[in-house]
């Protein structure tokens, strides 16, 4: 049986991690290739690593450290951040990443869309979306969730799926950070509208978050961040958790 | 005398992968298309991400479609490699290499079952060249093509219905998923090939 999958995420800046990491067994907690390769043996699913400073300048740095964690992590791994181009992502590809995310610059361009499935195929393409609810509609956010759009959530998720989004990597922003749980709402609805894999992301506070996110919102994966990064849960307690809670995950 | 492995370069998306897998290993091996060098390794692994068509029509332009299929030793196909080994692919209606006498499928969606097949998924092994260790184990699938079950499956993975999740015939080996991006499971199916 497919199993759910447990995904952490890395921000990275410069190269180098951001957020405190609070990890026993880790030399340099700054160092993404060895907190990668370190989850990767603890029995995550996937990784994403986010460069939250992409530029121009920065994009070199960050196709040589894809490089790295492709040489040292043996599980599969997306990449994202700045992407806005079939340019900016062939050198990723290349270096050795499994996936991309792509969110604003869609926004921007849904075409773009199109173009990377198309030479790259929709297993490449995850479109990632943050939402937050606004009278009642779940509407897209852009540049990090500072802007809105005129996009909502089930429509442009569906459309991704259309022009050949290979997953839906889903943020939130109502609440990212609370620690309250996943929005399992709108996670279900992306189950029932969508035939491509649904990520849930924001809101991990504890185990029973990651359950409910799976059995209420029907999610494919969830994705956290500082819950893991600070070592508040490991990746080992939460599988043991849920598979004693019917849900199947790799142990 | 030292093993010669080789990875046949193509157009394929995994390659670096692949290599990457080999080298945490510590395996030493050959990135190339060069024809002689692929016919005189002990073990060639044939990886494969893409579309049926366009890499058959690649292979061909290089020759290397009746290379593949007249090798004597021990071949490994990943992913669209496995797929590629089978006689037609429904994927743009492709006639392949024909070395299992199988078709390739589209898996056919179902309501809690999305397609691609996309994750971590268990194997049931069957009479396998696989290490039996590896029974139950999960590894990475991505695909959204299937080979069906037949004579030569050595394991079986349910997802729509059950299919073919590793294969062989004579020197030919194959397999589904990813074992360059199935951690530590995925080391022991590369090794399970590379101590054959």
């Amino acid at each position: 049986m497919l199993t759910k999958r447990i995904i952490p995420c890395l921000d990275i800046k410069d190269g180098r991690t951001v957020k405190g990491v609070n990890f026993i067994n880790i030399r340099d907690a700054g160092d993404p290739v060895e907190l990668g390769a370190s989850y990767a043996a603890q029995g995550a699913d996937e990784l994403v690593f986010l460069d939250i400073s992409a530029t121009n300048e920065n994009r070199k740095t960050f196709v040589e450290l894809v490089k790295q964690i492709a040489a040292h992590v043996n599980i599969p791994f997306t990449v994202g951040g700045g992407i806005s181009s079939v340019a900016d992502v062939a050198p990723l590809l290349e270096a050795g990443a499994d996936k991309v995310s792509i969110n604003s610059a869609a926004v921007r361009n849904p075409h773009l869309i199109d173009e990377l499935a198309k030479a790259f195929g929709s297993q490449f393409v995850v479109l990632a979306v943050d939402a937050r609810k606004i009278q009642n509609q779940w509407i897209i956010h852009t540049h990090g969730g500072s802007m809105a759009t005129e996009k909502k959530l089930f429509s442009w998720t569906k459309e991704g799926q259309e022009r050949g989004a290979g997953e839906i990597l889903f943020t939130s922003m109502d609440h990212d950070g609370t620690r309250q749980g996943f929005a399992n709402d709108p996670l279900f609805k992306l189950h029932e509208l969508l035939k491509i894999p649904v990520i849930a992301s924001g809101g991990a506070g504890n185990k029973q978050h990651f359950l409910e996110a799976f059995v209420l919102g029907k999610a494919d994966a969830t994705l956290a961040a500082s819950l893991f990064h600070f070592g508040e849960l490991t990746i080992p307690d939460l599988k043991n958790y849920l598979n004693t809670n019917q849900v199947t995950v790799r142990l | 005398m030292k093993m010669k492995v080789v990875v046949i370069k193509y157009n394929a998306g995994n390659i670096r992968s692949v290599a990457f897998a080999l080298e945490r290993l510590g395996i030493e091996f050959n990135l190339t298309d060069d024809i002689d060098q692929i016919q005189s390794a002990d073990k060639v692994i044939f990886p494969g991400v893409g579309e049926a068509k366009s890499t058959m029509n690649y292979l061909k332009q290089k020759n290397l479609d009746k290379v593949i299929r007249e090798l004597k030793q021990p071949v490994l196909g990943i992913c669209l490699g496995m797929q590629l080994m089978c006689a037609h692919s429904e994927e743009n209606d492709t006639a392949c290499l024909g070395i299992f006498d199988e078709t390739v499928k589209r898996f056919t969606p179902k309501a809690n079952e999305k397609v691609p097949h996309m994750g971590w998924n268990s194997l049931a092994l069957k009479n396998s060249w696989l290490d039996s260790t590896l029974n139950e184990q999960f590894v990475y699938f991505v695909h959204s093509y299937y080979v069906p079950l037949n004579l030569h499956t050595s394991a079986i993975t349910d997802y729509i219905q059950p299919f073919s999740s590793a294969m062989k015939k004579d020197n030919f080996y194959a397999v589904q998923f990813h074992p360059e991006k199935s951690a530590k499971v995925g080391e022991k199916v590369l090794q399970s090939f590379l101590t054959i």
